[in-house]
């Protein structure tokens, strides 16, 4: 019996899956029905440009800072390499109204640079756009590139230290090959990011030139109502991301250094102006990273204990959705896992799938799917958490493949010797052994849709919203305060939970 | 009695065909160098290496297409014989029952007095990890001893410990296997464990196991290859 359980209940998962995925993407096709206005590619152009040069500047700036990261010692580095961490989790519309309270028109640099008489640009717009995603991803990319610069053996840059090296000589023998490798799908994978930007595009974008494709479906959904404009430019975003996706499969595949014997590195220490460098631009680098945050904690601050009740019900909901997408990824994700495990790498692309798709694309199928039947009101928070679940089950997969694969390397005999059933094996070794790779996922995948604005927005009524979705209103209708205490609220409820899963694995964890 | 009848493995680098007939009570070494498929001629008794063709019956079971839980063996491999986030009490539970309902006050039983045999009284309730590395043999042997089943497979599961302590459980091992008549097969790189603890032994190389002998016998005439083995 349980041994047929489990095919039965992966090929449901798998169909589902695909179901769900590909439906909304069928439904999309049979209705786009529209040519490509002059609007439309003016999107498609803007939506391409603005993710190129985001992800260019993003590591323009990510190499400089990984490199100083690297090979500087100094109190606080650890706590630096943390920070860049959270920027993953933050919630898009958080770290957009963080950059207003720096680069906004009353904004702290607008204030310094009136002393002096002068009248900065305005952050709206393609300029405002790019900064927030280099904001969002340039802290990515240094920890991609500080992965890179310590997978670099030790033993190299003894070599290169005993055979007095240059810096140059370094750079060009040691780091430039590795930045090789690194750098093509560092870009890649921000490009992408910034390909399906939509939260940072209504917020800050919008006009004739800083339109994302995503944020042109929104308007032809939710402002023209025209299912035929919102299909169409649907399969163009799905039609980018795919053709993304194809390109970096083409992309070298890390092969490393050969193996080092793992030494520490030891690094000489810096002399002179390198030493200064270094230490000025990861100043800098923090002070982009945390100014903006910290403006955004004094704005809103005060009004956080008179938050208006519909800011605690949108809250609230935004908990529900979050906790129920987080379960929903990571149970497919084990199941996936689970499948990879035995019947191969193909699972692995199954849980990968919903990477060439993006949040409005999958929205629009579903809304033309739905609406003839049921208003789509109705549904919005079972699909917010369908989507959401979906959309962040690569990386929960990520998370837990690596884990229930030690897990069977381990102990895949004695489990096969004492014969224990899927449900035996699930709860005396698997689940116990996994605590703090399922706390870890659920927080991450917790986190993701707590802050997610995207499918959402699509479907939710006035009152029906979540909190970055209230938080989006609140900007629109410029009452700044209100949603800078809303947006420290959310931050505080987004890292809160993860948190709590993170840290609800690692306790009595027995690994 | 255990046959092994035109069985042939055969894994990226090596193959091997094996014959031979084991009885009740037997204690057979299986020696040879490095790679010849000692550890995998176990692991297709023990049903985790599907063989390429042949046969495996246990009397006049056919073992080779049956699941590892199914077959007459217990099996101490080189490591990882204890879950190690587990206290032993469930360790030994787990092993006993395979996890299929709840201990029961007879189970309970039979492990207490398990532990006792093998002077572990008092150590239910810690994990591997609390346990020195003698103990943590005498816990898997404990897991043997519940279990009684009538084949027993040792892959170097005392390799780690020191020549006295590998001695004493070679000499636990025989205390078990002769109150449930079992048959031991070891593997081994060591000659000596071969003297202190086997009946008879087997050499494989080249591809091929040799017919078990006496191993008083098989160490005082040795085969030409064997004698290339040890180096003399």
């Amino acid at each position: 019996m349980a041994r047929r359980a489990f095919p039965l209940g992966l090929g449901a998962v798998t169909a589902g899956l695909g179901l769900f995925l590909l439906g909304p993407l069928a439904a999309v096709m049979w209705r786009a029905d529209q040519g490509f206005s002059r609007f439309d590619l003016a999107a498609v152009s803007f939506t391409f440009w603005q993710a190129a040069l985001s992800a260019a500047l993003s590591m323009a700036l990510a190499v400089p800072v990984a490199r100083a990261l690297f090979r500087r010692r100094f109190l606080g580095r650890s706590f630096v390499i943390s920070i860049l961490g959270a920027p993953f989790l933050l919630p898009v519309i958080v770290a957009v109204l963080g950059l207003l309270s720096i680069f906004g028109r009353a904004g702290l640099l607008a204030a310094i640079a009136a002393k002096f008489g002068v009248t900065l640009p305005p952050i709206y717009g393609a300029g405002g756009v790019i900064l927030a995603h280099v904001f969002l991803n340039m802290p990515f990319g240094v920890r991609l590139l500080l992965l890179g610069w310590q997978g670099i053996p030790s033993e190299r840059f003894r070599l290169a230290q005993s055979l007095g090296f240059v810096p140059k000589a370094t750079f060009l023998h040691l780091e430039w090959p590795m930045l090789r490798l690194v750098l093509p799908g560092a870009l890649m994978a921000i490009f992408v990011i910034c390909l399906s930007s939509f939260a940072v595009a209504l917020t800050l974008g919008g006009g004739p030139r800083a339109t994302t494709v995503e944020l042109s479906i929104y308007q032809a959904l939710r402002f023209d109502f025209n299912l035929g404009a919102a299909a169409t430019l649907a399969i163009m975003q799905f039609a980018l991301c795919l053709a993304a996706l194809f390109l970096s499969t083409a992309l070298p595949v890390q092969h490393g250094f050969g193996r080092g014997l793992d030494r520490e590195v030891v690094l000489q220490s810096l002399k002179g102006w390198r030493r200064w460098a270094d230490f000025v631009l990861l100043l800098m680098a923090m002070c982009f990273l945390l100014l903006p945050l910290g403006g955004l904690f004094i704005n809103g601050f005060w009004g956080l204990s008179a938050l208006p009740a519909p800011i605690w019900l949108a809250a609230l909901r935004s908990v529900g959705v979050a906790l129920c997408a987080a379960f929903l990824a990571c149970l497919l994700a084990f199941v996936l896992a689970r499948a990879s495990l035995q019947f191969g790498r193909s699972f692995d692309a199954v849980a990968m799938l919903p990477l060439a798709t993006s949040s409005l694309v999958l929205g629009t199928g579903i809304f033309l799917i739905i609406h003839p039947f049921i208003s789509p009101a109705k549904a919005a928070l079972v699909i917010t958490i369908l989507t959401n679940g979906c959309l962040s089950l690569p990386f929960a997969f990520r998370i837990l493949l690596p884990d229930l694969r030690r897990i069977y390397e381990d102990y895949g005999r004695q489990i096969a010797l004492y014969g224990l059933e899927p449900w035996a094996a699930l709860r005396f070794v698997i689940w116990p052994r996994m605590r703090r790779a399922i706390g870890f996922a659920m927080g991450v995948t917790a986190a993701l849709s707590m802050g997610d604005l995207g499918v959402i927005t699509l479907f939710a009524s006035q009152d029906g919203a979540t909190l970055p979705m209230m938080i989006a209103r609140l900007l629109g209708a410029y009452k700044m305060e209100t949603a800078a205490s809303a947006s420290l609220f959310l931050v505080i409820l987004t890292f809160g939970i993860f948190w709590l899963f993170d840290y609800g694995g690692r306790r009595h964890a027995q690994d | 009695m255990l046959r092994i009848e035109g069985l042939y493995l055969e894994q990226s680098g090596f193959e091997l065909g094996a014959d031979f007939v084991a009885q009740s009570g037997q204690r057979l070494a299986i020696l040879g160098p490095s790679g010849a498929g000692k550890s995998s001629l176990l692991a297709a008794i023990g049903g985790f290496f599907t063989p390429k063709s042949g046969h495996i019956y246990w009397e006049d079971q056919e073992l080779t297409s049956l699941r590892p839980s199914d077959r007459p063996v217990s099996f101490l491999f080189q490591d990882q014989n204890l879950f190690a986030h587990l206290t032993i009490e469930d360790n030994l539970w787990l092993a006993l029952s395979g996890g299929r309902g709840r201990k029961t006050a007879g189970q309970a039983d039979q492990i207490t007095d398990a532990l006792e045999k093998m002077g572990l009284s008092g150590y239910q309730g810690r994990r591997p990890g609390a346990l020195s590395g003698g103990q943590v043999a005498r816990a898997a042997l404990s897991m043997v001893l519940l279990r009684a089943r009538p084949i027993i497979l040792l892959d170097e599961p005392f390799a780690a410990l020191g020549p006295g302590l590998k001695q004493e459980m070679l000499s636990v091992v025989r205390d078990v296997a002769a109150q449930t008549q079992a048959l031991v097969l070891l593997v081994t790189h060591q000659p000596q464990d071969a003297l202190d603890f086997a009946t008879d032994s087997i050499f494989i190389d080249a591809g091929r196991t040799s017919y078990p002998k006496n191993t008083k016998e098989f160490f005082a005439h040795p085969s030409p290859e064997l004698q290339d083995y040890l180096g003399k």
